[in-house]
């Protein structure tokens, strides 16, 4: 047997920079310059029909897939599905994933520095929305030559902007991914998403959005993505991953330094987050998924779809409270009703929300099969 | 027991004209849906409760719905299919009524087949043993049947007749040594093993918008 190097076909991952001049937002407000950072694997073919963009969720950023080196031991968050032989099959398809506007890994967002000031934007950084995170996109895909997406997939926000991106652009898209997402976020999801503003805004250190160079809301940040596991998690998932055990059996459970395994799991991911994110980023990206509302943008959810081409593969988790299959479904009888092309799965599963980003071998077959057939129906056009 | 498959596969294909618009209710692993493509260069949809049946239907790149048929087809606008087959599901869904109405609005030609708890060996079972019939067409005991809505041929006429479905063909059948569809023409509600039936949705919807 030849020693196989585990990393052999490991991508090896590099973050690229694309600048706009004068982009103007939805509500008016325009900005000079906006940078977008994003990440592309694999080939464009000479056709230029086999791009894939890939929209991140609300944590997410253009680094979904690979490493940077050799060392680095944390690949890209959806690296389980994007790679050599993976559903995204980085050598059949040309796989884009860009950051969004208002975030903080790359893209223009809230702790960019405002060039007018020289100092980080703050609360001054116009208010996104997806429709504006999507336009950006759409000007990273012309710069990089592509006429037409063959897919654009995402779960969760990601699922948004591959909804929004069908319904602005019909001729740019032939297929449409849409996992674990939504029309409109519930009240209960907005409720918690306000809860987890709440805690930074609470933040003394926030001030007002202006902290930078300072101690941040690290404290109100951490707490907001507490929340935010607990609503990515199952009641089921959450009992059989961490039950009532204890951290420290040894201590007895009598006291406040007691923890439970999912207390200490909560904190723990609320540290590993405040690292790599900027807390006026979450308040704007959270804003952003709360205000995306395709009923009332197009008047029903019928009439959005009225217009768009692609063929859609709709799936969700009968596990997931927070984007429930019956939103899903909800997506899919209207495109349904409007005659339009598309595929509903409702996999069953304990992971709730998470699934997407979890290995779940259900969601990489039927993602592989869609796209496979979609490849076929534009190579034979 | 033999489990029969392919069901009145011969003539749906038949009634579905060339490059028509298909709906297949509790369309399994798309066989059926595969094969009018193929053959009638049909655009094909399906609907199918089983995660299995959905994944293989993504993998044949067949449109697939997964969930209950009498989901969502209130969505559909009047008349959006040439053809809606209900093949070997109507004893099992939940609401037949509601969806046998949806199925006229929704299409032009509804197709309607299910094993006739009517025919001969299925009545002497009963009336014989004195037990529930288990026999190549009803393949399960009782305690473990899907089927909830078992019903004979004239059932089913009395069905349309009672809710004004224009019935245009009937033909009923018995399955061959061959496996494929053997027309009963004589006492089909003792004699065939299964109901098949092609009801008109264009006459019927039209009809609804008139009163």
């Amino acid at each position: 047997m030849p020693d196989v190097d585990q990393h052999a076909h490991q991508i090896i991952a590099r973050t690229s920079f694309f600048t706009i001049d004068n982009f103007t937002f939805r509500n008016g407000r325009r900005l000079p310059q906006v940078t977008i950072a994003y990440e592309t694997y694999g080939r464009l073919n000479a056709d230029r029909t086999n791009a894939v963009l890939i929209a991140h969720a609300l944590s997410g950023s253009a680094h979904a897939a690979g490493v940077y080196g050799p060392n680095d031991e944390r690949p890209g968050w959806w690296d389980l599905y994007i790679g050599p032989g993976k559903p995204f099959d980085t050598e059949r398809y040309f796989v884009i994933c860009s950051n969004v506007l208002g975030g903080c890994s790359g893209t223009t967002g809230p702790s960019s520095i405002n060039p007018e000031t020289g100092r980080p934007y703050g609360l001054d950084f116009p208010m996104v929305t997806i429709h504006d995170m999507v336009r950006a996109q759409r000007l990273l895909i012309e710069q990089l030559g592509i006429k037409r997406l063959l897919c654009i997939a995402g779960g969760s926000m990601g699922g948004m902007q591959a909804l929004k991106w069908a319904i602005l652009y019909p001729d740019m898209v032939q297929s449409v991914i849409a996992i674990a997402t939504s029309a409109s976020l519930s009240a209960q999801g907005i409720a918690l998403n306000e809860v987890g503003r709440q805690a930074i805004m609470n933040d003394p250190n926030w001030n007002n959005g202006d902290y930078y160079g300072g101690k941040g809301p690290d404290a109100g940040l951490s707490l907001a993505r507490m929340i935010g596991h607990i609503t990515y998690m199952s009641e089921q998932h959450m009992h059989e991953r961490f039950g009532r055990r204890f951290k420290d059996e040894e201590l007895s459970p009598n006291g406040l330094k007691q923890t439970f395994m999912i207390e200490s799991y909560l904190h723990h991911q609320g540290m590993k987050f405040v690292d790599r994110f900027d807390a006026n980023s979450y308040l704007y990206i959270t804003k952003a998924i709360d205000y995306f509302d395709l009923k009332k943008d197009y008047g029903t959810l019928h009439a959005a779809f009225e217009k768009v081409s692609s063929n859609f593969l709709v799936i969700s988790f009968t596990s997931d409270w927070l984007y429930p299959s019956s939103q899903s479904k909800e997506i899919v009888q209207s495109l349904r009703a409007n005659g339009k092309n598309v595929m509903y799965a409702d996999i069953e599963t304990d992971f709730g929300h998470d699934t997407f980003l979890l290995d779940c071998e259900p969601l990489k077959r039927i993602i592989a099969n869609f796209l496979k057939r979609e490849y076929e129906r534009v190579c034979a056009s | 027991m033999k489990v029969i498959e392919h069901i009145a596969y011969d003539l749906i294909i038949d009634a579905v004209p060339v490059g028509a618009k298909v709906l297949d209710l509790g369309c399994g692993n798309g066989d059926l849906l595969e094969r009018l493509m193929f053959q009638k260069a049909a655009h094909t949809y399906g609907v199918e409760i089983s995660s299995a049946g959905v994944s293989r239907c993504v993998e044949r790149g067949l449109y697939c719905y997964q969930g209950d048929i009498d989901e969502g087809l209130a969505d559909y606008r009047d008349n959006s299919f040439d053809v809606v087959i209900l093949n070997q599901t109507l004893q099992i869904v939940k609401r037949p009524a509601y969806v046998l109405c949806e199925m006229m609005r929704i299409s032009r030609i509804a197709v309607v087949s299910f094993p006739n708890f009517g025919y001969m060996k299925t009545r002497l079972q009963l009336l014989i043993r004195g037990t529930m019939p288990k026999n190549d067409l009803l393949p399960y005991e009782w305690y473990e049947t899907p089927n909830i809505h078992l019903l004979t041929i004239r059932d089913f006429r009395n069905f349309c007749a009672a809710n004004r479905f224009p019935i245009k063909s009937e033909k009923h059948f018995r399955i061959g040594p061959d496996a494929t569809s053997r027309p009963v023409q004589c006492l089909p509600n003792l004699l065939a093993q299964y109901g098949f039936f092609i009801l008109d949705g264009a006459t019927y919807t039209s009809s609804l918008k008139k009163m």
